[in-house]
C-alpha cells in the first residue's frame, strides 16, 4: 500500500538579513521539494519581511535570495501563504510581495496568498510536522 | 512514538541545546524511541570536540555523543557545517555530518518533530 | 496543536503573536526565557489571562526555578520535562522561534 504523502510546513517568522535563519530556512525548503512530500511555507511576523519586493543586498556585501524566492513555483513550491494582518500591520500591501513564479497557462505572475491567521491555524493543524525557520 | 529533534543554536549561548537534551532525555524515559537529533544553523558548533569547558560545567559535545553511543542517530547538517568550519575531523565519536536530506526523511518519518532554537 | 514559546514577553512579540494563531483545544508551553510570562502581577498578566480562556498554558518548571519565580498568574499550570512529552504525545508542535 502507498504511504501517503506527509504534509510538512514551514514557518518563517524572522526577519532577512539580520541573521542566517531565513537563508539558510529557504535552502532546506528547496532540498525537500525534490522529496515526497506536501510543502507549505507560511510567512508570518517579521517574515513578511523575507517577502518583500526589491532587496538589493550588493552594497551589504551578501547573497541575496529574491531571485530564488522568484523560483519557488519552478521548485515545485506552490503552497506560499502570507499573514494578513503581518503584512498590513508592516505597512506592506499585496503589490509589494515578491512574484514566485508565472502560471504555466496565462503566464500571468503568482504572488504568494495573503491569508489570516485563523485560516493558517487551521492549516497548522493539518500539517504532519512542521519546521520553524 | 518517533521523535525527531532539531537544534539552531550553538552551544553555551543559548539554552536551546540544554532544553533539547533534557527534553530528549525525558522521552527516552518514557519509552519513546528518538528518531534522529539534526544539527542545523549555528547547532553544529554542538558537536566539536575542541570545546574544552571549565571541569565544573557540563560537557554539551559529550553529551551528545553519549547519546549517539546509545544508538540514537545524530547528524550534522553538511552545508551549515562546512561554512562554519566544523568538518569530520572535528567531531566527537558517535555522530555524523550528512545532508539536508536526512532532515526531510526525519521531518517525514518521524511522528513529531520539535524544533529548539532562538 | 501544542505552542512552544521561548521569548520574554517584556522583549519582543512572539507571545501576543503566538496567541492570533490559537484555537480551542490548543495548548501553549512556555519555556527558557518565554516562562517570564508567567509571573504575576507584571504588564503581561492580561495578556496571560485572556489567553487562558480559550487555551491551556504551562510554564517548564526548571526554567521557572531557575528564573526564581514563584508567584504564577493564575490558570497557568506547571509542568516538568517529563510533562513536555506527554504534550508532545497529545498534540502536534509548532515551536515559535
Amino acid at each position: 500500500m502507498a504511504e501517503e504523502v506527509k504534509k510538512i510546513m514551514f514557518t518563517v517568522r524572522k526577519p532577512p538579513h539580520g541573521s542566517i535563519y531565513v537563508y539558510e530556512g529557504l535552502e532546506v525548503k528547496l532540498i525537500m521539494a525534490a522529496y515526497d512530500a506536501d510543502i507549505s511555507v507560511v510567512f508570518m511576523d517579521d517574515g513578511v519581511f523575507a517577502v518583500k519586493r526589491g532587496q538589493d543586498t550588493k552594497e551589504l556585501g551578501i547573497k541575496g535570495f529574491e531571485a530564488t524566492y522568484g523560483a519557488l513555483v519552478d521548485y515545485e513550491i506552490q503552497k506560499v501563504f502570507v499573514d494578513r494582518h503581518s503584512m498590513e500591520s508592516r505597512g506592506m500591501t499585496e503589490d509589494d510581495l515578491v512574484i514566485i513564479g508565472e502560471d504555466e497557462d496565462t503566464e500571468e505572475p503568482i504572488r504568494p496568498q495573503v491569508v489570516d491567521a485563523q485560516e493558517i491555524a487551521a492549516m497548522m493543524a493539518e500539517q504532519h510536522n512542521i519546521l520553524s525557520f | 512514538m518517533k521523535i525527531a529533534v532539531c537544534i539552531y543554536e550553538g552551544p553555551y549561548n543559548h539554552e536551546a541545546s540544554d532544553s533539547a537534551y533534557n527534553f530528549i532525555k525525558a522521552a527516552i524515559d518514557r519509552g519513546h524511541e528518538i528518531q534522529g537529533i539534526f544539527f542545523y544553523h549555528d547547532g553544529v558548533y554542538n558537536v566539536t570536540k575542541l570545546m574544552e569547558p571549565p571541569q565544573d560545567d557540563r560537557h554539551i559535545a559529550n553529551r551528545w555523543s553519549e547519546l549517539g553511543a546509545k544508538g540514537i542517530d545524530i547528524v550534522v547538517c553538511i552545508a551549515a557545517a562546512k561554512r562554519r568550519g566544523i568538518v569530520d575531523e572535528v567531531l566527537v565519536p558517535n555522530v555524523r555530518i550528512s545532508g539536508l536530506g536526512q532532515l526531510t526523511m526525519m521531518a517525514i518519518q518521524a511522528d513529531r518533530m520539535v524544533v529548539f532554537g532562538d | 496543536m501544542l505552542h512552544t514559546v521561548n521569548k520574554s514577553p517584556f522583549q519582543n512579540n512572539t507571545l501576543s503573536d503566538c496567541s492570533r494563531y490559537l484555537q480551542a483545544g490548543d495548548v501553549v508551553l512556555l519555556l527558557e526565557d518565554g516562562v517570564f510570562a508567567a509571573q504575576a502581577g507584571t504588564t503581561q498578566t492580561a495578556l496571560l489571562e485572556e489567553m487562558t480562556q480559550q487555551v491551556t498554558i504551562y510554564a517548564l518548571s526548571a526554567d521557572l526555578k531557575a528564573r526564581a519565580i514563584k508567584e504564577l498568574v493564575d490558570g497557568v499550570k506547571v509542568t516538568d520535562y517529563a510533562g513536555f512529552v506527554e504534550l508532545i504525545e497529545q498534540h502536534k508542535v509548532h515551536s515559535w522561534l
